[in-house]
Formats: C-alpha cells, structure tokens, sequence
C-alpha cells in the first residue's frame, strides 16, 4: 500500500510541476492545485499509513494514528484554498486588465533596462 | 540601568527634534541638546565607579542559550569613547544650530544626528557582540542619511552611496570576523572575549577573525586602501564632517582594534599586517593632502593621515605604542574637529572653501582666525600643543621599531609623513588667514555668531591645556583608558613636554625643516605632482559598481525573464540537483517497517486518480474538461484520507474541493475557455522531464518513510487530548487548543487573503477591464432565469445545511468535525443560494455582510485568547467545566468552543467573500434587475426567457 500512496504523491507532483510550466495562467492555477494535493498527502503520509485507527479517543479503541499531521493538513488545506482562490483573482484581474492570460511578458526582459543613479 | 539609558536615551529622543522644530529653530536645537545632555549625564553618574577601577555593567537577556542578550559595559574605553562621542555631540549640535540655513529641514537633520549619537554610543558600550555589530551597521546606515543630507546635491548622494558601501560592506566582513572570534573564545560577551585572549590567538579560527574584523576596522577608519570614500563624504554638511569624520564614526575602527587589543594583538600576522596598512595610510593621506585645494578636502586627507598613525600604533602591538595611541585619540579629536568647523565657518562667511581664493582673513575674522591658527599648530605638531606630544611620542615608538629586518623603514616613513604634516597644516594656516587682505572673496568675510565659534573655542582649550600641562590634565584619563585596551599593568611612561634629545626630538626637528623647505617649494612641488599619473579612485569605484550591477542584472534576468515558467523551472531544477546530490552522496538501506496489504479498492482508487491525472496533462488546453478531472483527484485524496484513519481531513478535503471547483467555475465563466496549444514539443518534452523527475523524488522520499518508523511528539497530544484540552477528537484538540496560537495566525492569514481578493476585484474595477466583461455579457448565461428545480431545492435545503453545520461544529471537539469543517459546510449552503438564484436575490436577503464576519472570528478568537490573560495564565490558554441543563442533560463546554466559533465565522466569512466577489463582477458591471417577489419562481417570466436564451 505505501507503495501505492508514493506513487500517487509522484503521479501528482508530476502533473503539477508539468502544469506549473506553462505558459498560461488556467493551467498554472490547476497546477497549484495538483501541488497542493500532493504535498498534502506527502505531510499526511509523514505520520504513517494506519486503516481503521483514527485519533478520536474512546475506551474501546485498538489504538491511533498519528494525529499530529493530521491537524497539520487541516489547516494547510484550508490555506491552500485561501491561496488559490487569490491566484484566481490575480490571474482574472490581469486577463480582464490586459486581456492576455499568458503567465509570462509578451517580450523577455532585456539586459539593458538603464539603472537610475 | 542607567549605563543602558545611556545608549536608549539619542534613539528615543531622536523623536523630538522634528517634534519642536516647528517651535522654532532654538527650541529645536535645545530639544537635541538636552538629549544629549541627558544621555551625557547619566554617564557621568558612573564616572567615580569607573575611576575607581570599577566596570559598570547593565542589560538584559534576551535568549540567553544562543548569547543573544542587550548588554552594555563601561570600562575605561568604553567610557571615554562614550564621553568624547556625547561632549563633542553636543557642540556640533549648538554649531549645527547657527550654521544650517532656514532652508535645511533642521528637525529631520537633529533626527538623524541623534540616532547617529545613539548607535556610536552602542558600539562603544556594547558587551554582546551581536549588539556591538547591529550598531556598528546602524552607524553605517546613519551616516550614509547624514552624508547624503542635501539630497538634491549629486556629489552628496554619491558620497553617501561611496561611503555605505564600503563601510557596510565591511561592515558584513566584520558580522563574520567578531562571529567566528566568538566561536574560538566561546563567548559572545566581550568581557567574556577580552579574558580569553591565549585561548583565542591559539584557535585555528585566529587568522580568519582576524583578516575580517580587519576588513570591517579599516574600511570604516578609511586605511588604505580604502581610504577614498571619506574625501567624498566631505559632500557633508561641515557639522557632520566635523562629528563623524573627525571625532566619531571614523574611529570606531581604531576604536575597535583597541578594544579587541587584549585578544588579538601580539602576534606577528597582527603586526605584520596593521603596522604597516598605518604606515602607508598615514604617508598617503598627507601627502594627498598638501595638495589639496579644498580646506575640507585637506582636512579629509589629514584624517585619513592621522587615522593611519593610530592604526599603526596599534598595529605595533607594544603596551607603550598602544598608550600613544589612546593619548593621541583625545588629542586628534579635539584639534580636528575644532579645523573642520573653522573650515566651516570659513566657507559659510567668505563664501568659498577654496585655498587659492582665500588668504589674509585673520584680520577680518580675528576670533576664528586665533583659534583655527592654535589648532592647526597642534595638528603640525608644534610645542607647547597637544598634538606634538602624542606626535612626539609615536615617532619615538616607530624610531625603534624594525620591520621584517628593515631598521630604517619605519623611523624614515614616519618622518617622511610628518614632513607632509607640518607642510599642510602650514598651508591651511597661511593659505586661509595669512598673507594680504584680497578684495575678491565671494561674500565679505567677519567673525560669525558667538554660537559658532564657541564649540571651536571649548575644544582649543584642551588643545593648550592638555599642550602645557599633559600630566594633570590628560594623565588620569589616559592612564584609565590605556589600561583598558592594554588590559595588563601599563608601562611606565611620562607624559612630559620635555624628554631630553631624543631620537623622536630629531625627527621632529627635520620634519619641520623639511616642510619649510617644502612650503617654499610648493609650486615646484605641486607641478611635480600634476605630472604624475594619477588614479581616480571614486571612477574606478563607479566603474566596479556598475559592473557589478551589470552583472547582478545579467544572472537576473537570466533567471527570471519575466516568464513564471522560466524562474518555476530553474527552481525545481535546482531542487531536483540538490536532493539528488544528496541522495547519491550517502548510502541507503530498505526500510523494515513491514508494508500494509494492498487492496483492490485502493487499486481501483489509485488507478482513477492516475487516469484522472493523465487525463489532464492531456487535455488541460480544455479547461473545463481538466478542471472536472482535476475534481476526480480531490474525490480520490478525500478518500484516501478516510481510508487512512482521517476522517477529519476527509471532510475538510471533500467540502474544500466543492468550494475551490465553484470558485474556478466563476473564473472561467469570464477567462477564456480553452488554452492555445503554442508550446513547441522540444519545450513540452523538456518540462516534462523536469517534472518527472521531481515527481520521482518526491514519491521516493515519501516511500522511504512511510517505510521506516519513527518517533513523534504525538504521544503527548493522544494522552492529554481528554484530561488536558477536555475533547476526544484529538486533531480537533490540538487544533483550538495545543497549537491553537497557529491557527489564530492562520484564520488572520486567510482573512488578509479575502480581502486582498475583494481589493482586488472591487473598488479597482475600471477602464479597460469593465469594457471587457460587457464585451463578453452577451455570451454569458446571467441573463437566463435561474433553474426552477435548482432554486427550489438549495432553499429548502438551507435550514437542513445549517443544522448539519451547526451540528458538525458542536460535535467537533469529540466527533469529526469542528469551526474549519462547518465554516465550510455553511458556507457551501449559502453559496449555492447565490448560484441557485442570482447574485442580486442573494446579496439582499444576506443580512450580515462577509467582511464583518471574518472581523468578528478573528475578534472572537482573539478575545478567547486574551482572557487567559484575565485569570493570569498565558495566551489562549484553555479550560472546559461540564454544564447541567433539563433538556439535554449534561454536556460540556470549554473555552476552546468560543475559539473554534471564531474559526468558523471566519472560514464562512472568507468563503462568502471571495466567491461572491467573483460572482458579483459581471453583475457589478451591468446589474440586471432582479425579482422582488418572495420566491422569484415566476412561471410566465421564465419560462419564455428559458426557451429565448436556450443554449
């Protein structure tokens, strides 16, 4: 099963970083998003795999997983949303602003762009 | 503590002046001065103590573990440096009064002349080490405003920038030589540093320190060879030339090899690098300076000359030579500090601070004349002036010293250099105010205010004073500071007008008469000199900047050319080469954590998240399509976690994933629905090594713990979770409680977020982006009436949602759930109001709007927090009872509840926010009008408009 989880971690990352590269913004906010996931997973999966030993407290349990990553990813998820839902709007405002939803300037910056002294 | 007010007082009072200045100029200028006065007689409260061979000491632990602590010491050297920085402040503060004009924003420049008296007194006071460097940067940062004061003048923002970077960049060698000095003494207390000196000079860490701490002393103390930028900092108003370039800032590096005399001098590397860097600095300086037409520029050199002179004594290691050292510190401030404000004034009443135009002014501005004549005698090194006895006595030290085998370099330098000395003082003296009275000078020169030229008066005292009667008026004060960088019995020495004929006595003697014969030759000598090749060093220092920054913008861009993918690719590249450095440079074993058995559930899961991937990499141009695929993946992740014994994340994930799939909905809705494919396939290929690359190590790293155990804090948090935080559900506990400091940080972070998201698409929206959205309103499906089933259903589903919500958020110190998950169940209920029927029926029906809500949680949660305070424990400290009711019997209720209701009104209230803000963009721009009926399921309205807009 570890194996399994590992290689969907993997599978994610891939597919994030590759949608990261783009060049337009749609694609690099479901990147983000692949990202997110998987480091997710990866922080929950920090804690160890364990089936049927969830960290609520009773007299009648065989024993808990590891709650701490548990409370981590909780909160990183909910962060993860805050972030994206801003990398929407950045991304909406620029197309609406320029409308271009490319994520990088039209020309490549240039080395000569004069210092001011 | 007062020794510690000391250094507080110039910081806090640099409030004041641009207070008062409008007050007047005097108040001003009094304001300062009290500072000053103050800090100066806090001090002097401690003067017997340390007199009497006491070492005040103050301060406070900060973290003590790490040696981090604000503490001060006043030894000898600390307190006479401290002494000399305050005395000779407050009379550059009264000068400053009477010689900047009504034009110079007088409050801002006392400002900053106060946090300049505040960091030197630090850096003289310090006893940590870290303190002393802070300081030491902050004496850079503030003389870099003081010397760029005229801000509208080109050569002073130069100067300014010459001077902040040398000095700061030195001051970063510095950070690291005093570092690793306190590595090899084991301490980062100077006290501590000062008593360990065997230890240190034994370290192999000795020479490194020692080259770095060089770096930063002889960059501030302008040694060659970076002397340059001090002449440039004369762009200075004279008041900060005569503080900073004479008295103060310009010694803390002579200041610093005194103090640190104790643990690094004595060794050959100390000598055979400091001696002869002062040597040559000091025979550089003045030979520039005779030639100098500018009195500031010669004084500038004259500095950098005498500032050599004490960094070679120092440098000679001897307790004597440190002795002179010490002596001729008091004596190089009082009689330069009285030159530059005569130069001062000389430029301010005859309106040019140029030699050639000047000359003859003693007979028309006597009073300045006397006094600049007495000190420029002492700066010469005539009899009966304090500057000859230190003068004397460090021809004397260098007349025995033999360097490398050379008996004569030393003694014939030296003289060569005191040659030059005596020559430009006597050309400052005679150029300015000798010779015929001229008829030609810019304005008509007379004696300035009283104001002006007292402070010159207070300091030619100590010049004659100290001149005629060295042993009772310096004796004392020399005699404590020698012993305090000597750290040891000090030798015997006299401070005497009269030693008899000695070797010091002839070199003297020659000095004079070879600059009497250089005077007389001066023309001769200065073509000599225009014949010479010379170097510009302030161009080669521009040149090196701008290459410098030439090149810091070539790797720039090269990394990032305004391309996300460009700079995203070159970090993941980077990380990729770094872990896989790091996995290939060690040795790895299979873990023996024995693995769980696979199931075919968990097949079929992972197989539809790896289709639902591939799907996506392959169709991503087709956004809408990669956004439903991309929901398959936060479906499998969702389960993936129940699967794993986290029930929590399971619902958190699954009710995240529906708001951020309607949010991205709401986006498109107004993005373009498709992305061009323009990428070529040798680009497409290359990112897809990258990321799969990154994808196998990451999947790696996670393979191999998830098969290893380890340990974890956890057992705390499991045994605790109940007696502890009074709640079973232990993420839920630690979330509101043990770590509850956290999750107060976060609900803030996600608050900012929502209101970042409304800035962004409120208020701003004009121009070019509201004529987009109306060029797309015909395309977009707003205008159709809302899906009768849709509205009829998320209405009598609200209250049902709202219970489940409120039912998730009480259960949830015990059960799964809690403010996080039912923040977001709510808020899931109320969006679908604004999907089901309009953004406008919505709006109007919401009676508290989202931005109150995120406020009232953060308050909420904050004030759970702060009333720990009221019951004397610390922040978000928790508690929990158990509550008796009729009804529903006895159930409990803890602190943390309040805290997790804070938590949930604001997930609910950043939900709300961001997608009604996106939603309501197209309405903002042309609002449709809306119902008013009750229920806006209207039959005859809709039904035509359903079957006109049919797409």
């Amino acid at each position: 099963m570890e194996l399994v989880v590992a290689a969907a971690i993997g599978i994610l990352t891939m597919v994030g970083i590759y949608l990261l590269l783009r060049a337009h913004t749609f694609p690099v906010i479901l990147g983000l998003t692949f990202l997110s996931y998987a480091v997710n997973v990866f922080l929950f999966a920090m804690g160890r795999l364990t089936i049927d030993r969830p960290p609520v407290i009773s007299p009648d349990a065989m024993g808990y997983t590891d709650p701490l990553p548990q409370a981590l990813v909780l909160t990183a998820i909910v962060i993860s949303f805050g972030m994206t839902a801003l990398i929407v709007v950045l991304a909406l405002r620029g197309y609406l602003e320029t409308g271009s939803d490319r994520s990088a300037l039209d020309a490549p910056r240039r080395t000569d762009e004069e210092g001011r002294s | 503590m007062t020794l510690l007010l000391v250094v507080l007082i110039p910081f806090m009072g640099a409030l004041l002046p641009p207070l008062v200045i409008r007050s007047g100029r005097n108040t001003c200028a009094v304001a300062t001065g009290g500072v000053t006065l103050l800090a100066l007689a806090l001090l002097m409260s401690h003067a017997p103590a340390v007199f009497s061979g006491e070492v005040p000491k103050a301060g406070v632990d900060w973290v003590p573990a790490m040696g981090l602590s604000l503490s001060v010491f006043a030894d000898g050297l600390g307190f006479f440096f401290a002494a000399m920085i305050l005395v000779i402040g407050l009379l550059v503060i009264v000068y400053a009064r009477f010689y900047l004009s009504r034009e110079d924003p007088m409050g801002r420049f006392f400002a900053y002349l106060l946090l300049f008296q505040g960091s030197m007194v630090g850096v003289v006071l310090s006893d940590n080490v870290i303190l002393l460097l802070v300081f030491w940067e902050m004496t850079s940062l503030t003389s870099f405003l003081l010397i760029g004061f005229w801000t509208k003048r080109a050569d002073a923002r130069q100067g300014a920038r010459m001077a902040l970077v040398i000095t700061g960049g030195g001051g970063l060698a510095l950070i690291a030589g005093l570092l690793l000095l306190a590595q090899a003494a084991g301490s980062y207390q100077l006290t501590e540093i000062l008593s360990r000196g065997e230890m240190v000079r034994a370290s192999p860490l000795y020479l490194p320190a020692l080259l770095l701490v060089l770096a930063g002393a002889f960059t501030k103390s302008a040694q060659f060879p970076f002397h340059f930028w001090l002449p440039h900092a004369m762009a200075a108003p004279t008041p900060v030339s005569a503080y900073l370039h004479s008295a103060t800032m310009v010694k803390a590096g002579v200041f610093l090899l005194a103090r640190l005399w104790p643990v690094l001098a004595g060794t050959e590397a100390w000598f055979l690098i400091i001696a002869p860097a002062g040597l040559v600095t000091m025979l550089i300086g003045a030979a520039i300076a005779l030639f100098r037409n500018d009195l500031k520029g010669l004084l500038a050199y004259s500095t950098v000359s005498h500032l050599g002179l004490m960094t070679m004594l120092l440098g000679l290691g001897t307790p004597m030579a440190a002795v002179a050292a010490v002596f001729h510190v008091i004596n190089h401030a009082t009689f330069k500090a009285a030159l530059f404000m005569s130069a001062g004034i000389v430029d301010h009443e005859a309106g040019t601070r140029d030699i050639r135009r000047l000359g003859g002014l003693m007979v028309l501005m006597p009073v300045t004349g006397t006094l600049a004549l007495l000190a420029a005698a002492s700066m010469a090194g005539v009899p009966l002036f304090n500057g000859f006895l230190s003068k004397e006595m460090m021809l004397e030290e260098a007349a025995h010293t033999s360097y490398l085998g050379l008996d004569l370099l030393f003694p014939v330098l030296a003289t060569v250099a005191a040659v030059f000395s005596v020559a430009y003082s006597a050309r400052f003296a005679i150029g300015t105010f000798l010779g015929p009275v001229r008829g030609d000078y810019p304005h008509h020169p007379h004696d300035p205010p009283l104001g002006m030229w007292l402070p010159v008066a207070v300091l030619v005292v100590p010049v004659i004073a100290i001149g005629l009667f060295p042993g009772p008026v310096a004796g004392p004060l020399v005699a404590l500071t020698a012993a305090a960088v000597i750290g040891g019995p000090l030798p015997d020495y006299h401070l005497a007008l009269w030693h008899g004929i000695t070797p010091a006595l002839v070199m003297s003697l020659v000095a004079f008469a070879g600059a009497a014969a250089l005077i007389l030759a001066f023309r001769r000598a200065d073509a000599l000199r225009a014949r010479l090749p010379r170097i510009d060093a302030k161009a080669m220092f521009e040149a090196s900047t701008g290459m410098f920054v030439v090149g810091c913008r070539r790797s720039l861009v090269a990394l990032h050319d305004g391309a996300l993918a460009r700079y995203m690719g070159v970090t993941v590249a980077t990380l990729i080469a770094v872990g896989g450095y790091g996995f290939w440079s060690a040795t790895h074993g299979a873990g023996t954590r024995p693995p769980l058995p696979v199931t075919a559930t968990a097949l079929t899961a992972f197989l539809a998240l790896v289709l639902a991937s591939g799907g996506v990499l392959a169709f991503h141009g087709e956004r809408l399509t990669a956004l439903i695929l991309t929901g398959v993946v936060g479906v499998v992740v969702a389960l993936a976690f129940l699967q794993f014994s986290a029930p929590d994340l399971a619902l958190t994930q699954i009710s995240v994933d529906v708001v951020t799939t309607i949010l991205m909905l709401l986006a498109l809705n107004l993005l373009p629905k498709a992305t061009p494919r323009e990428q070529s396939l040798a680009v497409r290929w290359r990112d897809g090594t990258v990321a799969g690359l990154a994808g196998l190590g990451v999947a790696g790293l996670a393979y191999a713990v998830m098969t290893r155990n380890g340990t974890s804090i956890s057992e705390y948090y499991l045994t605790q979770s109940k007696p502890g935080g009074g709640g079973t559900n232990v993420v839920n506990v630690i979330l509101v409680d043990f770590r509850g400091y956290d999750t107060f940080a976060e609900i803030i972070v996600l608050g900012i977020a929502a209101l970042a998201i409304y800035a962004l698409l409120d208020p701003a929206l004009k121009g070019a982006a509201v004529r987009r959205i109306k060029a797309m309103l015909p395309r977009t499906e707003s205008r159709d009436a809302h899906p009768l089933l849709l509205v009829v259903a998320t209405r009598v589903l609200l209250p049902l949602s709202l219970v489940v919500g409120a039912y998730i958020f009480l259960r949830g110190h015990n059960e799964p759930g809690g403010g996080f998950i039912a923040g977001l169940v709510v808020a899931i209920a109320l969006i679908m109001q604004y999907i089901a029927s309009g953004y406008g029926w919505a709006a109007e029906r919401m009676k508290v709007d989202a931005q109150s809500m995120i406020g009232a949680g953060v308050a909420i949660a904050g004030l759970t927090g702060i009333a720990a305070f009221a019951f004397g424990r610390p922040f978000l400290t928790s508690t929990f009872g158990y509550l008796h009711s009729p009804v529903v019997g006895t159930f409990e209720l803890a602190s943390a509840m309040a805290f997790d209701l804070g938590v949930f009104l604001t997930v609910v209230g950043v939900m709300l926010l961001s997608l009604a803000q996106l939603s309501r963009v197209a309405h903002r721009v042309d609002p449709s009008p809306e119902s008013r009926e009750p229920m806006d399921v209207q039959l005859e309205r809709t039904v035509p408009r359903t079957a006109g807009g049919e797409s």
